[in-house]
Order: C-alpha cells, then structure tokens, then sequence
C-alpha cells in the first residue's frame, strides 16, 4: 500500500504517466466549453424576467464552483503535504493557487457585471459577493505567503498551514457573512433537489460546469508537469529529458 | 512565581515541572516583560484612540451620525489595534532566542504558545475593552450599550489574538512580516467583527444581546482548541526555516 503511495507522489512518475494525458484532457475540456457557449449563449431560450442578461451565468456559476473546489484542493494538498511530505501535493498547490484567484475574480468581475441589468449597481454588499470577495483574499494571501519566504520548503509548509486555517475558516465565514446580509439569489445547483429552472437552461450550464473542471484538470496537471521540471531541473532524469528533446 | 510557591527541586529533576506551573510562568514572564514598557503597552490604545478621533473629523461631528456608526468604527478601530500588536507577540523571542527555548521545553508547547497568546490578550485586548466605553461617550452611544461593548470586545478580542497568532507566528521568520501579516489575519478577522459590532448594534436598539455573545464564545472555544496548535505549527516552521 504504501509503495503505491510513494510510487504516486514520485514527481517522476507523474511525470511520465500524466503526459499521455493532456492531449485528451484539453481536447475534452475545449470540446466540453465550446459546445456549452454555443448551447447556453445561441439555443438556450431567454430568461422570462432577465431577457439575454442571465447568459453571463454560463460564465459565472462555473467560475464561482470552480473558486471553491480549487480551494478544497489546495487544502488536501496542504494536509497530504503537511502529513506525508509529498512534494507532489504542493507541486500541484503551488499551480492550483492562482488559477483560484483567477477564477474567484472571474466569477466577480461576471458578477458584477450581471449586477447591473438585475440589481442596477455593480456592486452590492451581499453575503455571496462578500464571501467570495474574502475568498479571493484568502488566494492572494496564500500566495503572498509563499512568495515570501527565502527557502521553498519554508514556503511550501507556511502556505500550507495558512491553507488549512482557511479551509476551516471558510464556511464560518461564510455563515456569519450569511447572517449579515443576503440579497443573491440561492445556490443553482444542488445534489438534493430539482434546479428550479428548465432543463434546456442548466443543462447547458452542466455541460459548462464539467468543461470548466476538465479545464481546470488540464491546466493544474499542465503546470504541474513545468513545476516539476523546474524543481528537479538538476536531478538526472530531468537533464537526460532536456538531452533527449534537444 | 515566587520562590517560595514554587515545586520542590527534585520534582524538576525527573522530567518536567507540572504544566500549570510552566504555564503560568510563561504568562508571568510575558507580563512582566510588558510592564517593564509601559510605552508599549500603551501603543495599542493610544492608537484606538487616535483611529477613533480621525473618524468624526473625516466623516462629520454631527451625534445621530456617530452614534448609528459607532459600533462598526470602534470594533474596527479595536481590530486594527489588535493587528498592529501582533508583530511583538513573537518577534523579541525569536530575535533572541526564547522561542527556540520554548519549544524544545518537555512542556506540550502548544499550551506555552497559548500562555503567550494570553498573556497578549490581558496587555492588548482587555485594556482595550476597558477604555472602549469612554471612546463610546464621545462617539454619542448610549450608556445602555456600554456593558455589551465591552463584554464583547472582551471576548472577541480574545479569539482576535487567537487567530492573530498564527499569523505572527507564521510571518516572524520574514524581515519584512507586517504587511504581510494583515493580509493573512483579516479576512479570518471577519466573523468575529460580524457578531461583535452585530451585538453592539442590538444593545443600542435595547435587544437581547446573549446570541451574539453566544457565537462569540463559540468562536472562542473553537479558537482556543486549534488556533495554538495551528501557530505552534507554524512557529517550528519559522525557527527552523
């Protein structure tokens, strides 16, 4: 079992397996989001109070989804990490981080821009925009965190730990911003109950979703692959690569 | 400790002291450390009073004004005070040593980090609950308030050097930490700037404020059971890195 383990977080062996990967995780990911813009922007019908407005949500759920389990990730990386030591997870919390930010500020600039045609002002302090506005200073505070430190491995373990206590931090915040003021409307999906809008307007928005994951599982493991490279730039296996392509 | 309360020599000899004497030994040291600057204890409320002064003469002096903005302005003041003490939790320790000490003692040092976190509340955030109502009266609230604010600023602050700690005590091995540090702290600041100026609101209003003081005290009880653990974490980190 623990040999599995290891053989898992050799960044070697990622390395090597996670190649033939790519080409299908991009083409499925670019598939996925091309069918879903078309399908949600040109087919999908218009929203009988929003007009055209509401097409920004194929845009804007995903992000916002995205945000939130990139953070998750960041946390089982950080535990796997902190426990095992294996490079690997922070390898791979080191690229996840900023695409986190990246969506946390995707789904509020969309936000915000939806804002207008629905709430007539860009921003309002409501309890889904707050948090999420917090969440994005939870990435940059990550990531401004590891960037500090002198030494990587100091780096590595501080955005580690900062990750955690914001994992559990998170839905704290989140109720207590709840609590204090709430104008957006519920979550769009849930596990538990039928959407309450038409299947010919979220099932485009699923279709986005996945894209997004598979977007977000391209480009982690694309990153991931350069990091590695870039860490073990001095390690045998890394050179006679560099020799072989050049 | 004085010498006379202190445990038998041979009790030290086998392992360890007892916990609680170690415990309360960190507290002392740090307190009297404290004392012996008066100046610097004073900062802190030297700047809530000063944040506090600058919000009437950059919004307006009139009283119905204030008095509706005064929860939020001083709990948001108190914070900030709280925030600008933190780098001095561990930083002279760490300069010199100490921490390293504290660390490699047969004590769980998780409880000594929480001995220092203490001893950082009863010189940070408990003056600064005292001296809150006085601040309150020239910001118009009504004295009816005055027993919330500083229950509340009480126990929230508390929980504020709780949560402060982890980032003092990952920043302290950086040169430069102090920006840095309030980028970690305040978006987890958050919650309990929530429930704490919430209170005070409803204290004004003459509502029941045991709620919020309830969500208080569990943010509290959460704290104290990860947060040492969490900065103890981090302060290995920092000593070793």
């Amino acid at each position: 079992m623990w040999q599995i383990v290891h053989k898992l977080g050799s960044p070697k062996w990622f390395y090597r397996v996670s190649g033939p990967w790519l080409p299908w995780l991009w083409s499925l990911s670019v598939v996925l989001l091309v069918i879903g813009t078309v399908w949600g922007l040109a087919f999908a019908p218009a929203d009988y109070q929003q007009g055209d407005s509401f097409r920004i949500i194929y845009v804007h759920v995903p992000a916002a989804i995205l945000a939130q389990s990139c953070f998750a990730l960041l946390a089982i990386c950080a535990v796997i990490f902190l426990v095992w030591r294996i490079k690997l997870a922070d390898m791979a919390a080191t690229v996840a981080a900023p695409f986190g930010a990246a969506m946390t500020f995707v789904a509020l600039f969309t936000g915000s821009v939806w804002g207008i045609p629905t709430w007539g002002t860009w921003w309002v302090w409501d309890a889904r925009l707050t948090s999420m506005l917090i969440l994005l200073f939870l990435y940059l505070g990550i990531i401004a965190l590891r960037g500090a430190f002198t030494s990587r491995d100091s780096g590595s373990r501080a955005a580690s730990i900062l990750a955690l206590v914001g994992v559990i931090n998170l839905p704290i915040i989140k109720y207590s911003v709840n609590w204090w003021n709430t104008l957006h409307q519920p979550a769009t999906f849930s596990l538990t109950r039928q959407p309450a809008m038409p299947a010919e307007m979220w099932l485009p928005l699923l279709v986005m979703v996945l894209g997004f994951y598979m977007f977000f599982a391209a480009t982690v493991t694309f990153r991931t692959r350069n990091e590695i490279l870039r860490r073990e730039s001095r390690t045998r296996w890394v050179r006679e690569l560099a020799e072989k392509t050049h | 400790m004085s010498a006379d309360r202190l445990p038998e020599a041979s009790s030290f000899n086998t392992s360890a002291a007892p916990l609680r004497y170690a415990f309360l030994a960190t507290i002392r040291r740090d307190l009297t450390l404290k004392l012996r600057r008066r100046s610097e204890l004073a900062n802190p409320l030297v700047f809530f009073a000063l944040i506090i002064t600058l919000f009437p003469l950059g919004i307006t002096p009139r009283q119905e004004v204030l008095r509706e903005l005064a929860p939020g302005l001083l709990w948001v003041s108190a914070l900030l005070a709280v925030l600008l003490s933190l780098d001095g939790l561990f930083r002279d320790d760490f300069e010199d040593g100490t921490l390293e000490q504290l660390l490699l003692s047969p004590q769980p040092s998780s409880l000594l980090v929480l001995a220092k976190i203490t001893a950082h509340w009863l010189t940070t955030g408990l003056p600064l609950a005292f001296m809150a109502p006085l601040l309150g009266l020239m910001l118009a609230l009504p004295a009816t308030s005055f027993p919330a604010l500083c229950a509340t600023l009480a126990l929230g602050s508390a929980s504020l050097s709780l949560i402060g700690a982890i980032g003092a005590a990952l920043t302290v091995g950086l040169k430069r930490g102090g920006v840095l540090l309030s980028l970690l702290i305040l978006p987890l600041y958050i919650p309990v700037l929530i429930f704490g100026a919430g209170a005070v609101k409803l204290a004004i209003d003459g509502a029941v404020v045991m709620p919020y003081l309830a969500l208080l005290g569990a943010l509290l009880a959460a704290g104290l059971a990860l947060a040492p653990w969490a900065a103890t974490a981090a302060l290995r980190l920092s000593v070793n890195g």
